[in-house]
């Protein structure tokens, strides 16, 4: 590098670095902040002139005896299952389909077209759809279940109760697998076709292919593909809010409508950000865990 | 010379297989589509009674009354102006941002890195809360209004597509040989000239991919727009709200205020899927 560009890389990160201490550095340091205040209503104007309240919304967030941190703790609980089953099943569908589709067949072109639909279709009115579908009386699936194939006797609830928690997966998924569709579509353009070829040629089912070739090929791509669900299924604020409005049935709780509903509902901004900050904490703990793990992996394999 | 064998000669089971999962995937998929082609078609009446596969009485009511129900023009527009401005603006940066980052080391570079993949990760939950305060302390205490205006929300924006763009450029340019750049500078070529004349174009799968990302997800946004949006700078995604009256939802208007919404960006997606493809491929999973 030339003496006299040495200023250069600073002069062309410096728009990005601006946008990013304004949109992510300050406010995070603005609600790390907020979190120790007694922020209400009243400071809405001047959010500064709330007076301290130390670690008491961190200490009220994690009583799990009194109603506030009982439900943050059941809407931790439903996260963490929601993101479970959620990933699990878009990661498989988006990784069958994508094997399925490798080799070349009459409409796959258009099949890939339609599959790439729920990613392009904009997230509020794909969801206000299948709200529409799940509806009691006039939706589509009870008209299935019920009139069509008469599989239950009486037409369930899906927006409140228990079911709720169906539906927000049947949803998720459905909005989800064909990312991991598309990325794993991507990955398997690098697997080169000769070792399909060698193992055919050793007389190797496609089943064997897939298992031996397939799979082990794609386990890089599917590391950070996991990781990137993890973290959109467990930060899904869309979803719920549309399916269920400002406050989601107990059984559907996420906590990013969680946040939303104590901040914004019940207009209480410093408990709202303390457990943002927990929710924050989380993360980087299950991430930092989850990188060290898949580098172990690497180091493993090489 | 022989048809050499198909690497994945498929077995009669495994066609199989992948013809009723493919099936079933096909519908699973198509299903949401299907209920909005079909009831933005339906009168009122018969939305609001029993679902049926096929409607009793064709109508193209809702198409005309959705842009008198709710101001949907309007929303369209700001929609259009808030999801370009944020694409543009993010794409810019991203370009200039991911050039120092792929082409130099300096001092700070793998901190920044690291920053701005980790910023990728967390919730917007977490950014709503000050964002929304810092707006209104300084609408109140400059007189720029960023809380209920359109301004505000395309900085917001920035947050989800910001350091996805950076990142998935970074990996873009790191795949175009750098002999490139070494022919560009012993033609005397500048860095910015180098930037703009080889990198740039070399890279376009990789900066549409970017674009259509950041566009999609401003378009679709709700969190944000849900807090920080008045009346006058509402987006779709929360103008669609609008058809649910107190008394009654007009489920056909929805389905087909949401189709019009979808056209454009499924279209613009479909026909720009294999520049994402691309994109991935090379920038994303290196």
């Amino acid at each position: 590098m030339k003496p006299r560009y040495r200023l250069l890389p600073y002069l062309l990160l410096l728009p990005a670095l601006v946008m990013e201490l304004l949109i992510h550095i300050v406010p995070m340091a603005v609600g790390i902040i907020m979190s120790f205040k007694q922020l209400t209503q009243f400071f809405i104007r001047d959010w500064t002139a709330a007076p301290w309240t130390a670690l008491n919304n961190y200490r009220i967030a994690v009583d799990f005896s009194a109603p506030i941190g009982q439900s943050l703790l059941n809407s931790f609980w439903v996260t963490c299952s929601f993101t479970l089953f959620a990933v699990a099943f878009s990661w498989l569908l988006g990784v069958a389909a994508a094997i399925f589709m490798q080799e070349p067949f009459w409409g796959r072109g258009v099949l890939r077209a339609v599959f790439l639909v729920p990613y392009a279709l904009p997230v509020y009115a794909a969801v206000i759809t299948w709200s529409f579908m799940f509806q009691r009386d006039t939706g589509l699936l009870n008209h299935v279940l019920h009139d069509q194939l008469h599989l239950v006797a009486e037409k369930p609830f899906w927006l409140i109760g228990d079911n709720s928690f169906i539906a927000l997966v049947v949803v998720s998924v459905w909005k989800t697998w064909p990312f991991a569709f598309l990325t794993v579509m991507a990955g398997l353009q690098n697997v080169p076709r000769e070792l399909y070829e060698a193992a055919a040629m050793d007389g190797a089912t496609v089943w064997q292919q897939i298992r031996e070739i397939t799979m082990p090929a794609l386990r890089p791509v599917n590391q950070v593909l996991v990781l990137v669900l993890f973290l959109w299924t467990f930060n899904d604020f869309n979803t719920p809010y549309i399916l269920f409005g400002k406050s989601a049935p107990e059984a559907a709780d996420l906590i990013s409508i969680h946040i939303y509903q104590s901040s914004f509902v019940t207009w209480n901004f410093g408990s709202g950000s303390a457990m943002s900050v927990l929710l924050l904490l989380f993360l980087l703990v299950v991430t930092g865990i989850y990188l060290v793990v898949t580098a172990r992996w690497r180091d493993a394999d090489a | 010379m022989p048809k050499p064998a198909s690497p994945m000669a498929p077995s009669a089971t495994f066609v199989w297989v992948r013809r009723i999962f493919l099936v079933a995937l096909t519908l699973f998929t198509l299903a949401p589509v299907l209920v909005m082609a079909s009831s933005s078609l339906k009168p009122l009446q018969d939305v609001q009674g029993p679902f049926r596969w096929i409607p009793s009485s064709l109508t193209v009511r809702p198409y005309i009354d959705i842009w008198s129900t709710v101001p949907l023009w309007d929303y369209f527009v700001n929609s259009l102006i808030v999801s370009l401005s944020a694409t543009i603006l993010s794409v810019v940066i991203a370009i200039f941002a991911a050039y120092g980052v792929s082409r130099y080391r300096f001092r700070g570079r793998k901190i920044f890195t690291v920053t701005v993949l980790s910023t990728q990760m967390l919730p917007g939950i977490l950014f709503l809360l000050p964002l929304f305060l810092l707006f209104v302390s300084i609408g109140n205490s400059t007189g720029v209004a960023l809380h209920g205006s359109r301004l505000g929300l395309i900085l917001t924006y920035l947050t989800f597509s910001l350091p996805f763009s950076i990142w998935m450029l970074v990996g873009y340019f790191e795949s175009i040989p750098r002999e490139l750049d070494e022919a560009a500078a012993v033609d005397g070529c500048g860095p910015l000239r180098t930037l703009l004349q080889i990198v740039v174009p070399a890279a376009v799968p990789g900066i549409i991919a970017v674009g259509v990302y950041a566009f999609m997800t401003a378009w679709g946004e709700v969190l944000f727009a849900s807090v920080i949006t008045n009346d006058r700078s509402r987006t779709l995604a929360i103008g669609l709200q609008g058809y649910a009256t107190q008394y009654d939802v007009y489920w056909n208007q929805v389905m087909a205020a949401s189709l019009v919404v979808s056209v454009p960006v499924v279209a613009g997606f479909l026909l720009l899927q294999r520049y994402l493809v691309a994109g991935l491929t090379a920038g994303a999973i290196k």
